[in-house]
């Protein structure tokens, strides 16, 4: 038992670093990105500025030193969370994007329980139903959601509830109206690949020997289902998910967009069209650093999960 | 279901593979009625692109400001000098359409190109090569994975410009994870297989090896990809363009007309609404052809 848990333990410690390496290398992309794409001061000076003003811009940015103590000094940064002050906001970058980190999590953790408690019921009814015609529809429902960009949902759920209908507010923030079409919104495309995954997942289950013997024990299906095949579905369905994290943040900068939430991706294309590098930096990051923790995440609960995995490297 | 099963396919055959493996996925297509639907679409949707200087009834960019907002033909108010209306600044929206599909398929073609040709390169480097090529470059998959790609593609291209290329450019390095690592995956199957250790055992080079024997049999899965790409990358661009960030302004795009209808939904629907449709029904289109290859080149991927 010691042995496993020292394996258990080995595990673990190696996939939080190497986390750690993928967060060091998001780092170094998003310095050098901002860093490559051109002269920042050129793009942050008016025209017509000084030689003096910017010598003046340059040493406050600390882009007059070279580019390894530049990195050096961003790096250190990181370390003590200080990712510089914004030039747009003239204060520290953290605290600005944490002003706008609630609403976001508000949205994406919203649109996430809408799509499981949609997809989930829908995954295992397609699965339990296959080739029937309740299972071709939601095949073909899913499809659709897989194919529809977020911004059009978002323009499409307004025409209809707040121009049409004028039940919803097409834009806004602070209360639960407000809230529904944009969580909505972003919470279509996960539907779609939540419930495509369990469906064929469950497929996957529902023919192994541990189902049939749980039938001949005399489970009927429903509860074979419940009680032996979603915890086994879920497995491929939880990896997915986790790797889906870009797709729901990506998402999520476009919902916000059009309705005009006050979240991280309206902050992103704000600080992206202002020219504020520590901001873009600083939330190209964040973005990035978010994904590889809820895979991390996903990666360690896995052998909680499933205990063949456990012993796995 | 008349499947080829490409893991199974030794050297001599790879030919007759792709062969095969097209003529099942159109057959496949066939047999769909959603399938045919879906091709025929696309044929529209190539032709509106070719064309689109003799189909468009005006010129996209003519503005006419007494012709604001004029509704689609069927409504009271419209005519059919303007088939689908006008826009906030007179100019025809389906004119507009028809031209928006030239940028939309030539981005989702090229950048989708770009990435097979670079994520099917790693994939094959890092399968047959194995060592410490494979740990750097799957690492470096990794950390593109860990950025959302319209996030990298908008700061590249708001810091870089907003060509036409540098948004195909930005589209196609973005996407080259997915090739990557299913090439590298049926590399690594296939490189234990006899024929490619029978090549070896008689000389031949990594290079002939990999070009000549591996990568033909990696055709169909980099097809499915490929397919499936164009769809997400035509998304992606309309989603740069209706962030203001992706082509320049002065060439229609269904995204940016999007933005443009986005602002005028109160009162005309129909900015909106039709390049909304198109983009839905060219990307639903082009992932039912996808799945369609899938289906057919990959049995164990068919769940129908």
């Amino acid at each position: 038992m010691t042995d496993r848990r020292r394996a258990v333990l080995r595990s673990a410690g190696s996939k939080t670093l190497s986390a750690l390496i993928v967060l060091y290398l998001a780092a170094t992309v998003a310095f050098l990105l901002v860093r490559i794409s051109g002269d920042p001061l050129a793009m942050l000076l008016p025209p017509d500025a000084t030689q003096e003003q910017s010598d003046e811009m340059a040493a406050t940015l600390g882009l007059d030193q070279p580019l390894i103590v530049q990195y050096l000094d961003y790096l250190g940064g990181l370390v003590r969370l200080d990712l510089g002050d914004s030039i747009f906001y003239g204060e520290p970058v953290s605290s600005v994007i944490a002003d706008r980190l609630p609403a976001t999590a508000l949205l994406a953790v919203t649109a996430m329980a809408i799509a499981l408690l949609i997809a989930v019921p829908a995954g295992i009814f397609s699965a339990m139903h296959r080739g029937k015609a309740g299972d071709k529809g939601i095949i073909t429902v899913i499809l659709i959601g897989q194919s529809t960009p977020a911004f059009w949902v978002g323009i499409l759920l307004v025409l209809i509830f707040a121009v049409q209908l004028q039940v919803l507010p097409a834009a806004g923030y602070g209360s639960v109206q407000n809230l529904v079409l944009p969580a909505v919104t972003l919470a279509v495309y996960s539907v779609a690949v939540i419930a495509r995954l369990l469906r064929s997942s469950l497929i996957d289950v529902l023919s192994s020997d541990y189902m049939r013997t749980a039938t001949a024990k005399g489970y009927g299906p429903t509860r074979a289902v419940l009680s032996h095949g979603l915890r086994n579905a879920s497995l491929p369905v939880i990896t997915v998910v986790g790797l889906e994290t870009g797709s729901l943040l990506g998402g999520a900068i476009l919902t916000e967009q059009v309705f005009g939430w006050p979240g991280l991706g309206r902050l992103t294309v704000e600080a992206i069209s202002n020219r504020d590098l520590p901001l873009v930096q600083g939330t190209i990051l964040l973005f990035a650093a978010i994904f590889v923790v809820i895979n991390l995440v996903v990666d360690l609960s896995y052998s909680a999960l499933d205990p063949r995995v456990r012993l796995e490297k | 279901m008349a499947t080829v099963s490409i893991t199974t396919t030794a050297d001599g055959d790879s030919t007759t593979t792709t062969r095969r493996t097209g003529h099942s996925a159109w057959r496949a297509l066939r047999r769909n009625r959603w399938g045919m639907a879906a091709l025929s679409f696309l044929g529209l949707v190539v032709i509106a692109a070719l064309l689109a200087p003799m189909l468009a009834p005006h010129d996209p960019q003519t503005q006419d400001l007494l012709g604001r907002l004029a509704p689609p033909f069927w409504d009271a108010d419209g005519s059919a000098a303007h088939l689908l209306g006008t826009d906030h600044l007179g100019r025809d929206v389906l004119s507009r359409l028809i031209y928006g599909s030239r940028v939309s398929l030539l981005v989702g073609v090229c950048a989708a190109l770009l990435a097979g040709v670079l994520g099917a390169t790693v994939g094959l480097v890092a399968g047959y090569y194995g060592g410490w090529a494979d740990r750097i470059l799957m690492r470096l998959a990794d950390v593109q994975l860990a950025f959302p790609s319209i996030l990298l593609a908008l700061a590249v291209v708001a810091f870089l410009g907003n060509g036409l290329w540098i948004v195909i450019i930005v589209l196609g390095i973005t996407g080259w994870v997915a090739y990557a690592r299913v090439v590298r995956s049926e590399v690594l199957s296939l490189k234990t297989r006899e024929f490619v250790t029978e090549a070896r055992a008689i000389g031949v080079g990594d290079r002939t090896i990999i070009t000549r024997h591996l990568l033909r049999n990696v055709t169909a899965p980099i097809a499915t990809i490929g397919t499936l790409q164009v769809a997400s990358v035509i998304v992606a661009e309309s989603a740069l363009s209706f962030l203001g960030l992706g082509v320049p302004a002065s060439v229609p795009t269904w995204g940016s007309m999007l933005a443009d209808g986005q602002l005028y939904l109160g009162t005309s629907w129909w900015i909106a609404v039709f390049p909304g449709l198109a983009l839905m029904l060219t990307s639903l289109s082009i992932n039912i052809t996808g799945d369609a290859i899938r289906d057919a080149t990959d049995p164990k991927a068919y769940r129908g």
